[in-house]
């Protein structure tokens, strides 16, 4: 038999039917649905008398009209569209029998946070979602990818997608990373080696030493962005480290069935000498602490760069550049470290987690951040926030001066109260800094929880390295 | 779905690259729960001011191409979020065709589930294609999905690839769901199979 790699494994185990012409139907695990991108499915699905295939297989939770303030429950907290897009998941859920996790469940939060947590995202499963960072859930070893409006209905009612088999990628990390370094620096860091199009076409297997040191909620980080490098899928082969992530939570195998399940994951790998269509290796050593200048999560430098010239670029992305320069505001040869800001947000489903939140307290512990600093901290679920005030991190941050939320998708997207305003300069551990993502006219630097923290600290982009 | 008829029609040039998802429908038009009424907040933020005014430098925005059917794109077309209200949001303005040296594997999945055609064509083609585009609106571009063929206003003509289920939907206006439900059975002995191999699933 020949070597397969470890997405060909995945894909062989899910072909419900293949078409002469490769066209095939993959049979999906877990769909994932969130209030946005899922009322129109439902509608079809009412309007041709349709049912959901497997409600037992789809989760559905409210995450990005929430606003993460408290005594959300007051209607008027929400606007009345965000309010309708909320009620229509609740009634839908209800009427279609999924499982479902209201705006007032604990356990309510960021859809991709909170899948792994409930144990609903397991290795060697098809995953999707009507939403691209569904990407996250490879970080199991999980193939899983965002989808339209369109292919949401199709999954509710035939639980398979039509799928064309993507090429394979490999992203090797070797080595270790050095301190003040994170899996949110390698994933920019390799974004910004590849470009947003280089994983167009691809699903990217991410390895190599540095990948294998990181825990679950680094290597979901990873992952979520895979979609940034245009990818549709980010995966990582599962180890131990997954599995003692993923032992014992509410939907994970438990007995006879916890072994059964352990024996399959573990041969999920690449074979030696699998074929990879493309492959990207970049030394772990050699990745710096970085943040993006531009509004693409191509524009990535290290925060010791200054910002480029438009003239430093070819073809197409010379205006890219020039009109990304204008719209953020900045000088070329202006040193990043001298960016002031005036707005912080962690959080998302790329660093809404303890670990992360364990990052920015070890930064912040003890210190205040800087005078009229606007800085917030969402947790990406309801149980991340009781873990993180139980752990004592919610108080480090109400002393620093952050304001301390309740989980939702927050300032990543702005579909909710949380929002820049016209001009406004933020260091955002979220995924996207597209021009008006965080609000319209706002200006997005990406970059991670501890590099966030600094920049709160000083009021400017910080090189962490120089504070820890 | 609509049908794909041949399409004789004007072209939008938009060579700008990497245009995401947010700016060709931002999120504050996200909140409907329906998948028409798009057209007016196509390209929101780069066509019309704060006050609602247009901004008559955009290019949908000059007399030529209000009508346009087809856009010219620059590389990396429709990259970012999931959102389909993007081709909802083209295919209300009335923009059935998208051209470009590549786009998001997701939206360009998104564009044949609602009737549009993205073709992807070499940079050298893409770049006659557009500088015909520039033309304004008596330079009509032709797309013949049946041949694979655009044509532009003097006469040239590219071949393009495309899926040939994709293709035969297109043309036919067909329904996805309708033609999986055909395959039920397959997916009945799929899954039955399955739960024997993975139980925990």
């Amino acid at each position: 038999m020949s070597p397969k790699t470890l997405y060909d494994k995945i894909w062989d185990a899910h072909v419900a039917h293949e078409a002469e012409d490769g066209t095939t139907l993959l049979y999906i695990d877990r769909h994932l649905v969130h209030e946005v991108t899922s009322p129109q499915a439902f509608e079809g699905l009412r309007m041709t008398g349709r049912k959901v295939r497997a409600p037992e297989k789809t989760i559905a939770v409210p995450d990005h009209n929430v606003p993460t303030t408290a005594g959300r429950e007051d209607p008027t907290q929400m606007t009345e569209e965000s309010r309708i897009q909320v009620q229509a998941l609740d009634t839908n859920a209800k009427e279609f029998g999924i499982h479902y996790y209201p705006m007032n469940d604990v356990r309510q939060g960021i859809v991709h946070i909170v899948g792994p947590e409930q144990g609903w995202t397991l290795p060697g499963m098809t995953v999707v979602c009507g939403d691209s960072h569904t990407a996250t859930h490879g970080a199991f070893g999980a193939l899983a990818h965002g989808i339209g409006t369109s292919e949401v209905e199709h999954v509710l009612a035939t639980q398979t997608l039509i799928q064309k088999k993507s090429k394979n990628m490999k992203v090797e990390i070797t080595g270790k990373l050095k301190p003040g370094v994170t899996a949110k620096d390698i994933t920019l860091a390799v974004i910004g080696e590849t470009g947003t199009g280089g994983g167009t076409g691809y699903v990217i297997e991410y390895c190599g030493e540095a990948i294998r040191d990181l825990s679950m909620e680094g290597r979901m980080t990873v992952c979520n962005m895979a979609i940034e490098g245009g990818a549709r899928a980010g995966l990582i082969a599962p180890d131990q480290t997954t599995y003692d992530y993923v032992q014992g939570r509410p939907h994970a195998p438990k007995g006879a069935q916890w072994e059964a399940a352990l024996d399959w994951w573990k041969t999920l790998f690449t074979d030696e000498g699998a074929h990879f269509d493309k492959v990207v290796t970049l030394k772990g050593e050699d990745i710096q602490p970085v943040v993006t200048w531009g509004t693409s999560p191509e524009d990535v430098l290290p925060i010791t760069g200054v910002v480029p010239s438009p003239e430093d670029f070819e073809g197409g992305k010379v205006e890219a550049a020039r009109r990304s320069i204008e719209y953020m505001g900045l000088t070329p040869g202006q040193k990043l470290t001298d960016i002031e800001i005036d707005t912080v947000f962690i959080g998302s489903c790329t660093n809404g987690r303890i670990e992360d939140f364990r990052a920015v307290a070890e930064v912040v512990k003890g210190k205040k951040i800087k005078d009229g600093m606007r800085a917030m901290i969402v947790p990406g679920s309801g149980l991340v926030r009781l873990q993180a005030e139980e752990e004592g991190l919610a108080d480090i941050f109400r002393e620093a001066g952050f304001e301390w939320r309740l989980a939702g998708c927050s300032m990543c997207l702005a579909m909710n109260p949380d929002q820049l305003s016209e001009g406004e300069r933020c260091a955002a551990t979220s995924n996207r800094n597209f021009e008006g993502r965080q609000g319209y006219k706002g200006r997005t630097h990406l970059v991670s929880p501890a590099m966030a923290a600094a920049a709160a600290l000083t009021g400017r982009l910080t090189d962490v390295r120089e504070l820890v | 779905m609509e049908k794909f008829e041949k399409l004789h029609g004007i072209a939008a040039p938009m060579p700008l690259v990497n245009i995401d998802t947010d700016m060709i429908i931002p999120k504050v038009f996200l909140k409907s729960i329906q998948r028409t009424g798009f057209g007016v907040n196509l390209f929101d933020e780069m066509r019309y001011n704060r006050d609602g005014t247009e901004i008559p430098d955009f290019v949908l925005n000059k007399p030529q191409y209000r009508n346009a059917e087809i856009l010219v794109a620059g590389d990396n077309f429709g990259c970012g979020s999931s959102r389909e209200h993007a081709p909802w949001a083209i295919a209300d303005f009335g923009i059935k065709c998208v051209i470009s040296t590549s786009f998001a594997d997701i939206f360009f999945n998104n564009c044949f589930k609602n009737g549009i055609l993205p073709i992807v064509l070499p940079q050298e083609q893409v770049d006659v294609l557009m500088a015909d585009a520039e033309k304004g609106e008596n330079a009509r571009m032709t797309v013949d999905l049946e041949a694979q063929e655009i044509t532009t206003s003097d006469g040239q003509v590219f071949s393009f690839d495309v899926d040939a289920f994709k293709k035969h939907c297109l043309l036919e206006g067909l329904d996805d769901i309708g033609l999986t439900m055909e395959k039920a059975g397959s997916i009945d002995s799929f899954e039955a199979q399955a739960a024997q191999a993975r139980p925990w699933v």
